[in-house]
């Protein structure tokens, strides 16, 4: 093992600077090809993302193997047009039946895919296994379409592959329009006498010819992961559809560009699993630290949300003992705060620190005062809680022991705008429904701008 | 009378749709007017939205026909526009207010043609008519209820039709929402459109229409406001559905009898 490895590691560096010398063409070609593939299996996996439709692909790339085999057992030949026509068949015979199977019997759509899928599958691999067993030249390598072989792929099939992946990315670019406004609403579009029907097949013949061209270097079982992963992962990014195409295809080419890269490096190693592996590892990333929709930021804003939430309920409690002693006393320590609002100690503390070092309250040697900001703040906090108070009681006929918890909500989100629409339908505005006095609109009321 | 000089914008002839075997409308039979505001009334599952489904071929008929103008309605999809249930979309698709409202061209574009620049106009012309144009870069999923509603209303506009079949177009809106339909309405009256409603409010449908077409599972009563916003057609069409005409209906279907016995 050891020495393995001293024979090995050189030998690895050498082949990279081979490679991108592009002294190989062929490897060359292998990468052009994968790279056009990861691009427009993206997007046309993106059209069927967004139709709720994620699967078919999945099962269409099953379909496509019996196909194959067939096509080889019929002419034996292992052309690349042959194959391809042969998979193309038997897909578009898979795609048939699941769309066929639900419309005219009870069985369901899911099933009806799920039972395609395997079946087509394990038609396929009876015939793989009954192709091994005979006499015949140019056998070894069809297996190599269960999982992809990028280096197994000869000068005809990148050829064909080219041709096929540009077709299908000028005929998304020139539909655009049409799949985006099917995939919206394709009860609209039947209402508009757009022909649905034609695009819908037009969208299953590209889907079909990406996955059968793509066969070759990820491999019947991966090929749904290819389709769906890199629009997947584009979706957190963007909300514009064009934008999220465009990325979902960088995201393919770029996990492609990877896998041929390794391919090409140890021949062993299947391309499929690793193109599959580092598109999932892309949409971890976007999961992850995408600007607004991932999961860091999420995390983030919520903490946020919830510092601010009990930052603003320890003002809103220093004004409530301060109106309880009539205004007069105004410092307080954490006891008298704990007393009013239960709140664990170390986040007390922890907001209290916050609340100092932003100069809403000042810490003395009794304890804490409200600054000339924080009792702004306080006042309109309270303000609003008790108008929404007042309004829950007025319109909804809620009883004054049932308003209070629900206006602790509602007082971090209400605005400026909307207190003056709460004012202008209020009947009292003087008193909430505990008799409780509203605080006065104080002058430098900006914090919501 | 204009009836007999120009044919109504749509008429419905023995319409009979069904869900599996269960029947959802049977034997519907009505003709409206031009120019005019129609609701379409009834309770829960009385087919309302099917029946305007029905008569836009979104869902098939079992028996029956439809005429727009005197015409099978591909003669003339131009001069009709469909507001779909709000519902009925994931508002959550990627797409800017103004591209869902230039779908509403498509009607009028060839296979691969983008909307043209008068395209954009007319879109426009409709997102201000609905005092949207300022939400024109907004993602859909953005808006509020009523926001979408009047998106949906926009796009109907672009289509520049002469009749609008809209499926509860105010259900769950605003009060901002529900006087810029109104007021929609009014104009696209006073241009001589004719405007067909599923509506569910019965406090507002002697206000807001002229005519109302009252259905549950048949149709109940069709006509002017005045003369058939009764208490006796109310009691008929909220008074539960038939149950004998509803059994017979569907075991003819189980039976396939329709089919077997074919007259005319």
């Amino acid at each position: 093992m050891q020495e393995w490895n001293l024979i090995q590691q050189p030998g690895t560096w050498e082949l990279l600077i081979e490679f991108w010398s592009f002294e190989d063409m062929n490897a060359l070609w292998v990468l052009m090809g994968s790279i056009l593939l990861g691009m427009s299996a993206s997007v046309i996996g993106g059209f069927a993302f967004l139709r709720k439709r994620s699967l078919i692909g999945d099962a269409l790339a099953h379909a496509a193997l019996p196909g194959v085999m067939m096509a080889f057992l019929l002419f034996q030949t292992r052309d690349p047009l042959v194959m391809f026509l042969g998979a193309l068949t038997s897909s578009f015979i898979g795609f048939f039946l699941i769309d066929w199977l639900p419309k005219n019997t009870k069985i369901k759509p899911d099933t009806a895919l799920a039972i395609t899928l395997s079946f087509f599958f394990a038609l396929g691999l009876m015939l793989l296994s009954h192709i091994q067993g005979l006499q015949v030249e140019n056998k070894s390598g069809l297996d190599k379409i269960l999982f992809g072989q990028a280096a197994a792929m000869t000068q005809q099939d990148i050829t064909l592959l080219a041709y096929v992946t540009v077709f299908i990315l000028v005929a998304v670019t020139a539909f655009f329009q049409k799949f985006r406004l099917i995939a919206f609403s394709a009860i609209y579009a039947r209402s508009l006498g757009v022909p649905v029907a034609l695009y819908e097949l037009l969208l299953a013949l590209l889907i079909v010819m990406s996955v059968v061209v793509g066969l070759q270097l990820v491999g019947v079982v991966l090929m749904a992961a290819v389709l769906l992963t890199p629009i997947a992962a584009a979706r957190f990014w963007s909300d514009q559809l064009t934008t999220i195409l465009f990325l979902s295809a960088f995201f393919g080419a770029l996990s492609a560009l990877i896998s041929t890269q390794i391919s090409y490096l140890a021949p062993a190693m299947p391309t499929g699993p690793w193109m599959v592996v580092s598109l999932a590892s892309l949409f971890l990333l976007s999961l992850l630290f995408a600007p607004s929709r991932g999961l860091i930021k999420r995390y983030w804003q919520q903490r946020q949300l919830r510092q601010k939430v009990s930052e603003e309920n320890v003002l809103r409690t220093l004004y409530k003992l301060y109106e309880r002693r009539q205004f007069e006393q105004n410092d307080f320590n954490i006891a008298d705060i704990q007393a009013l609002r239960s709140m664990p100690t170390d986040m007390l503390k922890d907001t209290l620190k916050h609340l100092c070092k932003k100069q809403m309250i000042r810490e003395s040697m009794r304890g804490f005062c409200l600054s000339k900001e924080g009792l702004e703040i306080a006042t309109q906090l309270t303000r609003r809680h008790r108008l929404w108070e007042n309004y829950l009681n007025q319109y909804m006929d809620l009883p004054a022991d049932q308003v209070h918890s629900q206006a602790e909500r509602i007082e971090h989100i209400l605005t400026q705008e909307q207190e003056w629409q709460l004012e202008a339908e209020l009947k009292n505005r003087k008193s909430d429904p505990h008799g409780n006095p509203i605080p006065e609109n104080t002058e430098g009321m900006s914090r919501d701008k | 009378m204009t009836q007999t000089t120009r044919p109504s914008p749509i008429s419905v002839n023995n319409l009979n749709m069904r869900y599996q075997y269960k029947p959802v409308l049977t034997d519907v039979s009505f003709e409206i007017p031009e120019g005019k505001t129609i609701a379409i009334v009834g309770p829960n599952g009385a087919g309302k939205s099917t029946l305007l489904k029905g008569i836009m071929g979104l869902e098939p008929l079992m028996e029956g026909e439809v005429k727009f103008f005197g015409e099978p309605l591909a003669q003339k999809r131009l001069a009709t526009a469909y507001v779909p249930q709000r519902e009925e979309i994931d508002w959550d698709f990627p797409i800017k207010v103004m591209d869902v409202v230039l779908m509403g061209r498509h009607g009028q574009l060839k296979l691969w043609q983008r909307p043209s620049k008068l395209d954009h106009e007319i879109a426009e012309q409709a997102l201000k008519d609905l005092q949207m144009w300022e939400f024109k870069d907004r993602q859909i999923s953005q808006l509020s209820g009523g926001q979408q509603q009047r998106v949906f209303l926009a796009r109907a506009l672009a289509q520049q039709a002469s009749l609008y079949l809209m499926d509860e177009p105010f259900a769950g809106v605003d009060v901002a929402t529900e006087k810029a339909i109104i007021e929609l309405f009014k104009n696209l009256k006073a241009q001589g459109k004719t405007i067909v409603c599923v509506h569910h409010d019965l406090n507002t449908v002697g206000e807001y229409f002229d005519w109302i077409i009252f259905i549950n599972a048949r149709l109940v009563a069709a006509g002017p406001v005045e003369s058939v916003l009764t208490k006796e057609n109310l009691n008929k069409t909220y008074g539960g559905r038939l149950s004998l005409l509803n059994d017979l209906t569907e075991q003819m279907y189980r039976t396939r009898l329709n089919q077997a016995h074919k007259h005319d």
